[in-house]
């Protein structure tokens, strides 16, 4: 599978990761080498195979709803990058 | 006058602890100073936490003192950088999470600290644990202490650095694909990947959720089984844990191999292997026949060659899911010079991950997006499911199987970093086992032209003992794992 740049740049958008023109081009390049190589999974016949999303599946994990105490808010807050008394900081959402 | 701790391990250590021939604060004091003066060539750690070490010292002394204590009391560990310690920075190597500092321990981390560890310190490791080399670390690449030129495998690669380089007595590393066995084969130590379920992930900073494992890196078999009896289990914060009993690892050890069944499959001596890694390779699987073990040459193992491809599918859908969650708001990297959300948060991904994991992020992203889920995850997946019958069918004929853990003797430092597809390529033969979620470890098995030769044995899923056993009297029986490199 070729990607092209316009490839490139849409999954940029999709992941919401900022790359330089350097960087489309190098990935295009990358990603189309990876991707091809990928295509051998093609020959194998998967008719009616299920496939597996976990190797050692677990069947309905419950447990006790007991209370108990969440970490504490000040060690948490801590690491953001912005802060405003008990809530995080952000950036404006609608322009 | 300071112990030795060169190639000291685990249970020997705890001997003179509880003897009293030495005490933990002097253990880890030695330890501390061997980091000073090797760690400067070896880049292999990114925090020392000297004062953190010395106090869980001084208070394992007390525990020894008043007859308590587990077998890991007292005893200087280090951890994997993406493995979560409270008020200790976890960076996962990437500038991305540099100054996060966690309000928590990973549960992994905790059993340990529970069981009296002293903790020195955190090890570098590729960016988020994408790489196959640590040369994808944010900070420095880490070097091999049987050859400062090469890399010493990764992504667990400063952990068993540390441990060949005798900085610590055993380290905690995880393995998405290979991250524990392919660099402990690279550095001559004694790496176990877990079944997939077997340790708790709660805490370890998420990549591919569905192949993660924790796991030990040691200096020999016995002190493996140490460190798995503390830290598998059930946990009720991770809901993929498992509920399955854990047994006494070191139970068994000295059981040999008499009646044992072991397999060899043909699809593991890849095309490109060197010859220097095959020779150690057959001898050790003649070794094994020598000691008792039926060996088993008619395993066949189809899906080998698409491994590649099923993990560079799965994993990256994964991992792709897993790092959104960093976009400068909560924790981690803000890039500052914006007032745009959207603009900030792809700057932020911009700025704060390296290009391997951009690399990796988009890939996943293009292999989940509108019209190529079928084509790429779910036809993986599939994949996947005849992978693990395959395994399933070689277990009703053999009781573990013996492969190389790497095609390669360690590689220079910037030999791959160019060509992507041909630094994957170094982990072919540890892929398929966290893609079919079996157990597996690497024990050294030789050198070539004085490089380490790993041997991986793969087991039934939850017959770790079997691996164990295994090791364990190949160990007993050869000199590899106690050749130590000069530094």
């Amino acid at each position: 599978m070729k990607l092209s740049r316009e490839d490139v740049i849409h999954i940029t958008q999709l992941a919401r990761l900022g790359v330089t023109e350097a960087e489309v081009d190098r990935f295009t390049g990358q990603l189309s080498n990876i991707l091809e190589n990928f295509e051998a999974l093609q020959q194998i016949d998967t008719t009616g195979v299920p496939p597996t999303a976990q190797p050692i599946p677990l069947c309905n994990v419950l447990k006790e709803d007991a209370a108990r105490d969440s970490l504490p808010q000040d060690e948490i807050l801590a690491n953001a990058p912005g802060r405003e008394g008990e809530f995080f900081r952000i950036r404006a959402v609608l322009e | 006058m300071n112990p030795d701790i060169i190639g000291l391990t685990i249970a020997k250590a705890r001997d003179m602890l509880a003897r009293g021939e030495v005490s933990s604060v002097e253990l880890t004091r030695a330890c501390l100073e061997r980091i000073e003066a090797v760690d400067p060539k070896l880049n292999a750690l990114v925090t020392v936490t000297a004062e953190m070490a010395l106090s869980q010292a001084e208070a394992a002394d007390v525990t020894l003192k008043n007859g308590g204590g587990s077998p890991l009391t007292g005893v200087p560990a280090i951890v994997k950088d993406n493995m979560c310690t409270r008020g200790v920075a976890t960076t996962c190597s990437s500038k991305m999470l540099e100054n996060f500092v966690p309000p928590y321990d990973a549960t992994a981390v905790a059993r340990l600290k529970e069981n009296g560890a002293v903790i020195l310190g955190k090890a570098n490791l590729d960016e988020f644990a994408m790489g196959s080399s640590t040369e994808n670390s944010a900070f420095f690449p880490t070097h091999n202490p049987w050859d400062l030129a090469r890399v010493p495998g990764g992504s667990s690669g400063g952990s068993t650095a540390a441990v060949a380089a005798s900085l610590g007595v055993y380290a905690l590393g995880s393995d998405t694909g290979g991250s524990i066995r392919q660099p402990s084969g690279f550095c001559s130590v004694t790496g176990f990947k877990p079944t997939y379920s077997r340790v708790s992930r709660y805490g370890l900073v998420a990549f591919g959720s569905s192949l993660d494992q924790i796991g030990p890196i040691t200096r020999d078999v016995y002190d493996n089984a140490l460190v798995l009896n503390a830290i598998c289990g059930f946990d009720d914060a991770d809901a993929t844990s498992s509920p399955e009993p854990v047994p006494d690892f070191t139970d068994g050890l000295g059981a040999g191999l008499r009646g044992l069944r072991i397999g060899v499959p043909a699809e593991y001596f890849v095309e490109g292997m060197q010859p220097g890694v095959e020779k150690p390779v057959r001898d050790a699987i003649a070794k094994l026949g020598e000691l008792g073990a039926d060996v088993d040459n008619d395993i066949a193992l189809k899906m080998t060659p698409y491994a590649l491809a099923v993990y560079y599918i799965i994993a990256p859908s994964e991992a792709s899911a897993n790092l959104a969650r960093y976009m400068g708001v909560k924790y981690g990297y803000s890039y500052p010079d914006t007032d745009s959300m959207w603009e900030g948060m792809e700057r932020t991904r911009q700025h704060g991950f390296g290009p391997e994991v951009k690399r990796r992020i988009m890939l996943g992203t293009y292999a989940l997006s509108a019209g190529y889920y079928d084509a790429y995850y779910k036809k993986a997946q599939q994949v996947r499911t005849l992978t693990r019958r395959e395994f399933d069918a070689a277990f009703e004929k053999v009781d573990v199987l013996v492969t190389p853990t790497s095609p390669t003797v360690p590689f220079k430092i910037g030999e791959r970093t160019d060509d992507p597809l041909q630094m994957y390529l170094s982990d072919v033969c540890t892929l398929p086992i966290n893609i079919a979620g079996v157990p597996a470890i690497s024990i050294p098995c030789g050198f070539a032209d004085g490089l380490p030769v790993g041997l991986q044995i793969i087991g039934k899923p939850f017959d770790e003992a079997t691996v164990l056993r295994v090791a364990h009297a190949f160990q007993q029986a050869t000199e590899h794992h106690l050749r130590q490199p000069s530094l």
